[in-house]
């Protein structure tokens, strides 16, 4: 089990993570088959402070899905940052995940990007299982698996 | 039979339908019988004490039922209901380790634990909220003690006044033996006594441009407790700039209005009011009274909001604008709308760093004394000078401009009422030549008064400057003041 995310959706994330520091940024995968080809940026709407929180409202999510359903694409995942804080799921993200999907972490410290991981929740939501990253060469479409 | 939208993580337990047909006459029935079919969707759906997760959305059509009967909003033919996903996470910090509640703190609040909408968790969540007051007055008096009662575990107040009679029959943080006190040194020592396990912080400044955003950071909530228009939208302004939540209240006279603004997807104080009403024309509960218990029901309007927002609980008064009426004891409510083309929360905003809120409103200093008349020796007397012309006798008309129950409490003696709003259909009274004395409260209005006559031909008006105020300072201290 793996997620594969092109160079150009790794680039993305990460430098979504770098401008958004120190706040959270959080944005949905969207992909064929285990790969994601789009990063798609979404708001940042939480109340609690975007520095160790972020949400991803109703209405963005219906966009996501638009979204995906007119690029003949899946959803694939969500992916946000943990600014000055490693790339390992915390109980807030166990208590507020969504099966069937991969989440992507990626740690930004002091405003660099550093390790970035993917988990996916467990079957009985007791915990996260740390799935595989792969990322493509570019150009894009040269994809191995 | 409703059809059920399904979303991306869930369709895996759903046979990778993205749809789903099912019976049921409520919210509750339907999704009782979509997870008794496809039984691995319950636990992501529910939570393990039975209620639908917090980060789970249930919409009929388009609305999210949160807003509607929640699980017992019912269904008729034809309509779409959808699960949508909140996708929600964060890194793990300090911050969100909750205060414990000692012993002491479990028995004070033992009403509140044993309610699920509250419980232990929620009190712990208002041990760590910081709410922001502004005003210790008629709002901010029950506001307070209501939230520092629930254990609301930091409550600052910003406040510059100091505790006047006229204060009491309102203002009921402040006692008798206060009067005199600053409010916020009053304020504290109530607070305190209600509850000392709440810490207090007092600001004893005015709020200002310069000031409000480095005031408001610390806090999660803003309660707006003021009782003038510049100062109100500032609190709006400042709001919606640092994304503070304003938990809104205003009274006067009998009538009384609170909402829930600044909140992210709701709208603000200037969605509803982008402009101020022109200067003058709304008159302050100083000019215009204020029934005393009204603000009682108002600022504890404003405490419940503040209150449910802090546990999540409950439907907030957000995009909702409450109308009290307490002569008719009527609450009446409107629908407000964010407006896209707001000037501070909407998508272009043309505000984005709090302003003169002074000049904005039309009150600042210089046009105050702008459009005042200019007042010269001739046109205006003293309590003294008054007195010495009718102690020589001379024949003065002293007309009284205020109303009726203003001149039951003190009035100069031989004068005669004519309240301000009267004077146009009652000038006639007045001989046009008789030495006339305009009056008042304190020489506002009976300026109006005397501006209002020359306009129609009088020549000689004079007006009393301090008003009855002043006569009782320099004349007459046997009579009350008010």
């Amino acid at each position: 089990m793996g997620v594969t995310l092109t160079a150009t959706v790794d680039a993305a994330v990460r430098a979504h993570g770098r401008e958004a520091f120190p706040h959270e940024c959080c944005g949905a995968m969207l992909g064929k088959d285990g790969v994601v080809e789009e990063a798609f940026r979404l708001p940042n709407t939480t109340e609690e402070g975007p520095r160790r929180r972020f949400l991803v409202r109703p209405d963005d999510y219906r966009t996501t899905e638009q979204r995906a359903r007119e690029a003949g694409l899946d959803l694939l995942g969500f992916y946000h940052s943990h600014p000055d804080h490693p790339a390992r799921p915390s109980q807030y993200d166990l208590d507020h995940a969504w099966p069937s999907l991969s989440y992507v972490i990626v740690s930004v410290m002091a405003g660099e990007d550093t390790l970035l991981t993917s988990w996916r929740l467990k079957a009985d939501r007791s915990a996260f299982d740390e799935e595989d990253v792969h990322v493509t060469r570019s150009p894009d479409h040269e994809i191995t698996k | 039979m409703t059809r059920i939208l399904i979303p991306t993580p869930l369709r895996p337990f759903t046979d990778k339908l993205d749809a789903v047909e099912m019976d049921g006459a409520n919210i509750g029935e339907l999704l009782a019988n979509l997870t008794t079919k496809y039984a691995g969707l319950k636990q992501h759906l529910y939570a393990a004490d039975g209620r639908l997760r917090s980060f789970v959305n249930i919409y009929v059509n388009d609305d999210d039922i949160r807003y509607l009967q929640k699980e017992q909003t019912p269904l008729k033919a034809g309509d779409t209901v959808s699960i949508i996903p909140s996708v929600a996470g964060g890194a793990p910090a300090q911050a969100e380790v909750l205060p414990e509640l000692s012993g002491d703190e479990i028995k004070r609040y033992s009403r509140h634990l044993i309610m699920p909408e509250v419980g232990v968790e929620g009190q712990r969540r208002l041990k760590a909220a910081k709410v922001l007051c502004i005003g210790a007055g008629g709002l901010g008096s029950p506001a307070a003690m209501y939230l520092a009662a629930a254990g609301v575990g930091t409550i600052g107040i910003v406040d510059f006044d100091v505790v006047d009679f006229s204060n009491l029959q309102r203002q009921i943080i402040h006692g008798t033996p206060d009067v005199g006190r600053a409010k916020l040194a009053s304020a504290k020592d109530r607070l305190g006594a209600l509850n000392p396990n709440v810490h207090i912080e007092t600001y004893e400044e005015a709020l200002s441009s310069e000031n409000a955003l480095r005031l408001f950071a610390p806090y999660d909530v803003i309660l707006d407790g003021t009782d003038n228009f510049p100062t109100r939208y500032l609190v709006n302004d400042a709001c919606v700039l640092t994304g503070k939540p304003n938990a809104y209240g205003s009274i006067f006279r009998f009538e009384g209005q609170a909402s829930l603004f600044a909140t992210k997807e709701g709208p603000c104080y200037r969605c509803l009011y982008p402009e101020p009403p022109p200067p003058g024309l709304v008159p302050s509960c100083a000019e215009g009274g204020v029934f005393g218990v009204l603000p009682g029901i108002i600022g504890v309007i404003q405490a419940t909001e503040t209150i449910k927002l802090v546990l999540g609980a409950g439907e907030p008064l957000i995009g909702r604008f409450l109308i009290y009426d307490a002569l008719r004891m009527r609450f009446r409510e409107l629908k407000l709308r964010k407006d896209a083309d707001c000037p501070v929360c909407g998508t272009h905003p043309t505000v984005t760093t709090l302003i003169d809120y002074e000049q904005f409103c039309g009150v600042a200093p210089h046009q105050i004394a702008a459009a005042a008349p200019p007042v010269t020796t001739a046109d205006a007397l003293t309590s003294r000078e008054l007195k010495a012309e009718l102690d020589r006798g001379e024949p003065v008309v002293i007309v009284d401009v205020r109303e009726p129950q203003e001149y039951q409490i003190n009035r100069l003696p031989g004068s005669m009422l004519i309240p301000l709003g009267d004077l146009p259909t009652r000038y006639v009274e007045l001989d046009p030549n008789a030495n006339l004395v305009m009056q008042c409260k304190s020489g506002m209005r009976s300026a109006k008064a005397q501006d209002f006559l020359r306009s129609k031909g009088f020549t000689r008006v004079r007006n009393l400057t301090g008003g009855v105020l002043g006569w009782i300072d320099q004349v007459d201290p046997t009579q009350p003041k008010y």
